[in-house]
């Protein structure tokens, strides 16, 4: 029992570390061994939680417009998403004959692989961590961005009016929208003075962010919210896919497994930015505690960090998914209208405000 | 006078914003509000509602009587010719011979469940029943004859 408690991802990460170290002699050896498992399980990882994703975006879908949702396949539906993947995987992954055939195949995987990148820097539980590099949050924002090339790539090597429509729309759309949600990122690196993940979660020792900010923290939160749901082209900023006007945008083309990459990639973004959010604005890992309240936080303290970090990021998840659920899709005059004319204004004010409030001292 | 214009506009739109959101949280939380119905198992429980049209009957009493008279107004009102009535002279105790319904066809694959023959019977001798399962795997089938055989009309229907 003893030793069960003692068990933490970051012991078993440290533990394979140093037992890879003794048993291969070369040294280069051995971080090409620990960089193979580490790709591996976040393979294990991701592909199981867009499985759940998927299921969760069903489900909540379904009882925000009152229906039921999946419930044939499986317990309560729960393997309606293997089914619909082992559907994906018979079908035939058809390259359109005048489509340039390379690009074709080329720009799902590059949207996969900047997810994966993406997902680097992010700590999923105490001292459990890909990779932490001194400039993570700019690392993710410009990972991220990297995107909308795939998308671009999709869109025009497709041959198809519509992919190409929504492959220019969702351009236009994450190149503004990475504005804000850089200056909203921006306005935490200021309080933090570091734009290391770790740095950022340890500075929240505290207290989240969100409580030790006033508003001004709460106002670029809000906003960092919108313009991520913005960037990671979902509704109801999905007008790079529009069903109703574009059929399916830049993956009209796409079938089988390169369509599933596509979906793979929508989860993974959404997870991310989640996860960003939660661990910038909401504390990462970090338990939540109440000023002196010392029984109240020693109990939360109990609880593992990586289930307080997956607990932040799927409440974050679910409220994103109830914007795709709730709100219309907008036009795209009203699109750029928002980020210009609202969004950036404001969150220039706010980093100006969070600034005077960093030098002033005036945060918890 | 912009700037009041402009967090107006901020207002409004986060005020209503959240109102839908608030919508959809209650229906998240409250599974009751869901009116979907997993049709096939529920089928031993399942009512259907008052209004619904699922396809003509012509109701008999427990004399096998029916109140039809055969004046043919319902296959006036249908407007794609789905009831065929036809009729025949039954003599009368007192001598006299009267009109009468000898079969009343019904073509449920040509009715569109517009309720305009019920509407145009004087005498309330058909309705709209609440059934809906209806496929057969032969068109013969979905022909249907309403009055039952051997059936005559009720007492004092003119």
């Amino acid at each position: 029992m003893n030793l069960f408690l003692t068990i933490s991802f970051s012991s078993i990460a440290s533990g394979l570390h140093n037992w890879l170290g003794t048993t291969i002699q070369s040294h280069m050896l051995a971080m090409v061994t620990e960089m193979v498992i580490a790709g591996l399980c976040l393979l294990v990882f991701l592909v199981p939680l867009c499985f759940v994703l998927g299921y969760m975006e069903r489900k909540v879908a379904a009882f925000m417009q009152i229906r039921l949702g999946p419930n044939r396949v499986g317990p309560k539906g729960t393997l309606q998403i293997v089914a619909d993947t082992v559907k994906l995987l018979f079908k035939e992954g058809l390259t359109p004959n005048a489509s340039d055939k390379f690009l074709f195949n080329l720009a799902p995987v590059i949207l996969v692989v900047t997810c994966m990148l993406a997902i680097a820097p992010i700590a999923f539980a105490r001292d459990f961590q890909i990779w932490d590099l001194s400039i993570g949050v700019l690392y993710v924002s410009s990972i991220s961005s990297i995107a909308v090339i795939g998308i671009l790539m999709a869109g025009w090597s497709s041959y198809n009016k519509y992919s190409l429509l929504g492959a220019m729309r969702s351009g236009a759309q994450i190149v503004s929208y990475e504005l804000s949600v850089g200056l909203s990122l921006i306005s935490i690196v200021i309080l933090t003075g570091s734009l290391r993940m770790s740095d950022i979660v340890m500075s929240q020792e505290t207290g989240w962010w969100i409580f030790r900010g006033h508003i001004p923290i709460i106002i670029s939160f809000v906003i960092f919210l919108i313009a991520s749901t913005a960037e990671i082209n979902r509704a109801p900023f999905d007008l790079a896919e529009a069903e109703q006007e574009l059929t399916a945008g830049f993956h009209t083309e796409y079938s089988g497994m390169k369509f599933a990459m596509f979906l793979l990639a929508e989860y993974i973004n959404l997870f991310i930015v989640s996860a960003i959010a939660a661990t910038l604005f909401l504390g990462g890992w970090m338990p939540f505690h109440i000023g002196h309240w010392e029984a109240f936080n020693h109990i939360m303290d109990f609880i593992p960090s990586s289930l307080w970090f997956l607990g932040k990021t799927f409440a974050i998840i679910f409220i994103i998914m109830q914007f795709r659920w709730t709100f219309p899709r907008m036009r795209v005059d009203q699109l750029l209208t928002l980020e210009w004319k609202y969004l950036l204004p404001i969150s220039m004010v706010n980093t100006i405000l969070v600034t005077v409030m960093a030098i002033m001292g005036w945060h918890f | 006078m912009f700037l009041k214009e402009y967090f107006g506009t901020i207002y409004k739109t986060v005020k209503s914003l959240l109102t839908g959101m608030k919508l959809t949280g209650y229906y998240f939380t409250h599974p009751k509000e869901i009116q979907t119905e997993e049709y096939p198992d529920n089928r031993a429980t399942l009512t259907m509602f008052d209004r619904f049209k699922g396809e003509v009957v012509m109701p008999h009493d427990e004399n096998n009587e029916h109140r039809c008279t055969g004046c043919q107004a319902c296959e006036i009102a249908c407007p794609n010719g789905t009831i065929k009535i036809i009729t025949k002279q039954e003599l009368q105790p007192d001598g006299k011979k009267k009109k009468a319904i000898d079969t009343f066809v019904y073509h449920l694959e040509l009715c569109t469940m517009c309720n305009l023959c019920v509407v145009a019977c004087p005498s309330d001798a058909i309705k709209m029943a609440q059934t809906f399962e209806h496929s057969v795997y032969d068109k013969k089938q979905l022909k249907k004859v309403l009055n039952n055989p051997g059936s005559k009309i009720m007492e004092g229907v003119e």
